[in-house]
């Protein structure tokens, strides 16, 4: 196929965490000073701190400026449907329960078009962490109006300003049943970190909201200045606190935010929650799909009758294609 | 290779068509399922939920049709064997990411129980009107396998030829069988999983470094790479290149999709399935599938009766379409006739094929009820004339 795509490494200067990126892709897709590449870092520090075996980490993204971050990570890295990288993601976790599962998108993806797989996978305690970018607004698509746009800000389709109702993600996933809840801004680094490490960590669906500019669309389509004039916001606008209840998260246009880390907990997970009901109800009877996936593999290697084109011819012709086209 | 013989109940048992399908599902390997209630398929999910906890396989019933087609391309992703089974209304929501399965290139199984549409139509009663859409249903080129069984036994038989196709070709398949095999009740004979033959993952067998997920030999199916096996591999719905990277450009976008389309295309002649009958000298050829094929008998037996030669050609695979077949037949016969649950879909395919050398008949048949046999022999005798 072909080669266009493919960039120039550029390896005089390795970055810290370049181990954990695709640097062949590197530039990225997003504006200056969005904050989706701070996330992004804050990320990977996280998993190089927390020190997980990343052969078993996927990651999956929906469609939308965020939904471009599993095409970054140099992980098992899915770029799926739009609102679709919850339920995706389920069947990766169930379909191999050894994997660790996160979930990298945006506020429209996530909560917008893909709302009902969210509150569905929050409810059923699936073992994921998602986090969620917040801008606000649909960027890729030019600043369209988004479920968590501010009432009053304006979009390209709220030209009047948005007299919606945004949702307040962080109730929202505490009130599905979310066992980790945080937001904090991507001027938040440290904490962002922190609470990455502390995710990566914990079982069952865990959600970390992460308000973050778009200079490009949400700030210039309301007059805020540029993505440094949001960050000096963010700086004199959020306030940390763990104690809040979520119910008072709301987010109203150019007014504080508030921070912190609100719901730590212990929640059986969808699988646990499957696994002790069956070997109650059924004992012996049940047979957990292995942890290393429901995959039947071939134990006695005999020749696949229904197989035209055996295995093996495939096999010494691909590298072969690889080097050349096709 | 045989199949893990957890998943098979060998006997004989008296099942309808919706637990056949879902025993051809377990007997041919499937251990994911994840599926959103919907009459008329709603009994093949009940059966496998019944099942699957003693055989190491997941159901998840998901929060709708979407949920569930982008679940089963997840685990399939983890190298389970993974299926979907729906309706019309349902179908139509998993058309989005059928065709992520065929851009992501994951084997997968979709059974369609088909009932009488458009939109919610006839909850409980047949139709055959979701060919087409099976074909064509999400946006862009692409092609896809679709089978129809005709009876029980065979929504058990060609669950097992469906997961292995799916191996194979790397493609969602689509399981066209519709409410009346559904609810049918007949023998249906399961055999041991020492006679059942199915086709494996094919796992690459190259290191990581030396692994890019798209890149392809002559067959045009590439190797597969598990999530969690260290591959760290890339794989988006965005056209891309061999490294699963996306490229945004025509060359690309002429690559991507013209193999997408050709893995199938070209292999067809090895994919395409049918049975047929007295052609030699034939009048008229019926071309039929699913369950029209055993209520055209009584038609074709009404026809033969009053002196005409009537062939019948029996779709088993209706995509890809036995082009070639049709069209060297059409010009040594008077009428094709093509009997089928809605206003006429397969019959523009037959139409197609036999490019103006002979004629094709549609009886059409809106749904709710299977044809009167009656009108499929009138057809048949007046395309004889």
């Amino acid at each position: 196929m072909s080669k266009t795509a493919e960039q120039t490494p550029t390896e005089e200067m390795e970055h810290p965490v370049s181990p954990y990126l695709r640097m062949d892709r590197i530039p990225h897709i997003w504006c200056p000073t969005c904050g989706i590449g701070t996330v992004v870092r804050c990320y990977a520090d996280a998993l190089e701190h927390t020190g997980v075996d990343l052969d078993k980490l996927v990651i999956v993204s929906g469609i939308g400026c965020t939904g471009r971050v599993a095409g970054y990570m140099k992980l098992d890295a899915f770029h799926t449907t739009h609102g679709r990288a919850i339920p995706f993601a389920t069947g990766l976790k169930l379909g191999r329960s050894e994997l660790l599962v996160t979930v990298f998108s945006g506020d429209g993806d996530l909560v917008g078009i893909g709302g009902n797989h969210f509150i569905h996978a929050a409810r059923r305690n699936i073992d994921m962490l998602v986090i969620l970018v917040n801008n606000f607004i649909y960027g890729m698509t030019g600043g369209q109006n988004a479920p968590t746009t501010p009432t009053t800000a304006r979009t390209s389709t709220m030209p009047f300003g948005n007299f919606e109702r945004p949702f307040n993600l962080p109730h929202l996933a505490e009130s599905c049943g979310a066992t980790y809840v945080a937001r904090w801004t991507s001027l938040h680094v440290r904490r962002l970190t922190k609470s990455f490490r502390e995710a990566i960590d914990r079982k069952g669906f865990r959600f970390v909201e992460v308000i973050s500019p778009c200079a490009t669309l949400y700030a210039r389509l309301n007059k805020l200045g540029t993505g440094f004039n949001l960050m000096r916001f963010y700086h004199d606008n959020a306030v940390i606190d763990h104690n809040a209840d979520t119910r008072d998260l709301d987010i109203n246009f150019q007014d504080k935010i508030i921070c912190g880390k609100f719901v730590d907990k212990e929640r059986p997970t969808y699988s646990e929650m499957m696994h002790e009901h069956y070997r109650k109800t059924l004992g012996d009877k049940f047979v957990p799909t292995p942890e290393e996936g429901g995959m039947i593999r071939d134990t006695e290697e005999k020749p696949v009758s229904k197989g035209k084109k055996p295995a093996k011819s495939r096999k010494s012709k691909a590298s072969v294609s690889k080097s050349g086209k096709k | 290779m045989k199949t893990d013989p957890s998943g098979v109940l060998t006997g004989q048992h008296y099942l309808d068509g919706d637990h056949a399908c879902g025993e051809g599902a377990m007997a041919a390997g499937c251990r994911f399922v994840a599926g959103y209630p919907i009459t008329p398929s709603t009994e093949v999910v009940e059966r496998i939920s019944r099942r699957f906890p003693m055989m190491g396989g997941t159901f998840i019933q998901m929060e709708d049709e979407m949920a569930s087609m982008a679940a089963i391309i997840g685990a399939s992703w983890t190298g389970t064997k993974s299926m979907t089974v729906t309706s019309g209304p349902g179908f139509s929501l998993m058309m989005e990411n059928i065709g992520l399965a065929a851009m992501m290139e994951t084997p997968c199984v979709v059974v369609n129980v088909q009932r009488g549409g458009p939109s919610t139509g006839l909850p409980t009663m047949v139709g055959q009107s979701d060919m087409m859409q099976a074909r064509w249903g999400s946006h862009g080129d692409y092609e896809i396998i679709a089978l129809s069984p005709q009876s029980p036994q065979e929504a058990f038989d060609l669950m097992i030829d469906a997961f292995n196709l799916s191996e194979m070709y790397r493609v969602p398949v689509m399981f066209m069988t519709d409410e009346c095999v559904g609810h049918m009740t007949e023998k249906v004979v399961i055999p041991k999983a020492e006679d059942i033959e199915i086709v494996p993952r094919k796992l690459t067998e190259k290191p990581p470094d030396k692994f890019w997920p798209y890149v392809t030999d002559k067959s045009m199916i590439p190797e597969f790479a598990r999530a969690g096996d260290g591959y760290r591999f890339h794989t988006t719905g965005l056209t891309h290149n061999e490294r699963g990277y996306p490229v945004m450009s025509a060359e690309c976008q002429q690559e991507c999709v013209t193999r997408l389309v050709d893995k199938i295309r070209h292999n067809a002649e090895d994919i395409i399935r049918f049975e047929e009958e007295d052609i030699d000298g034939a009048d008229v050829v019926l071309v039929t599938y699913g369950i029209t094929a055993r209520v055209a008998r009584r038609g074709i037996d009404i026809a033969r009766r009053k002196g005409i030669k009537v062939g019948v050609i029996r779709l088993i695979v209706v995509w890809p379409f036995p082009e070639r077949h049709i069209r060297e037949l059409a010009p040594k016969i008077k009428a094709f006739v093509v009997p089928e649950i809605n206003y006429g879909q397969i019959v523009l395919e037959v139409e197609r094929c036999a490019a103006g050398q002979t004629r094709a008949v549609l009886v059409p048949h809106m749904g709710g009820s299977v044809h009167n046999p009656a009108d499929i022999a009138d057809a048949i005798l007046e395309a004889a004339k």
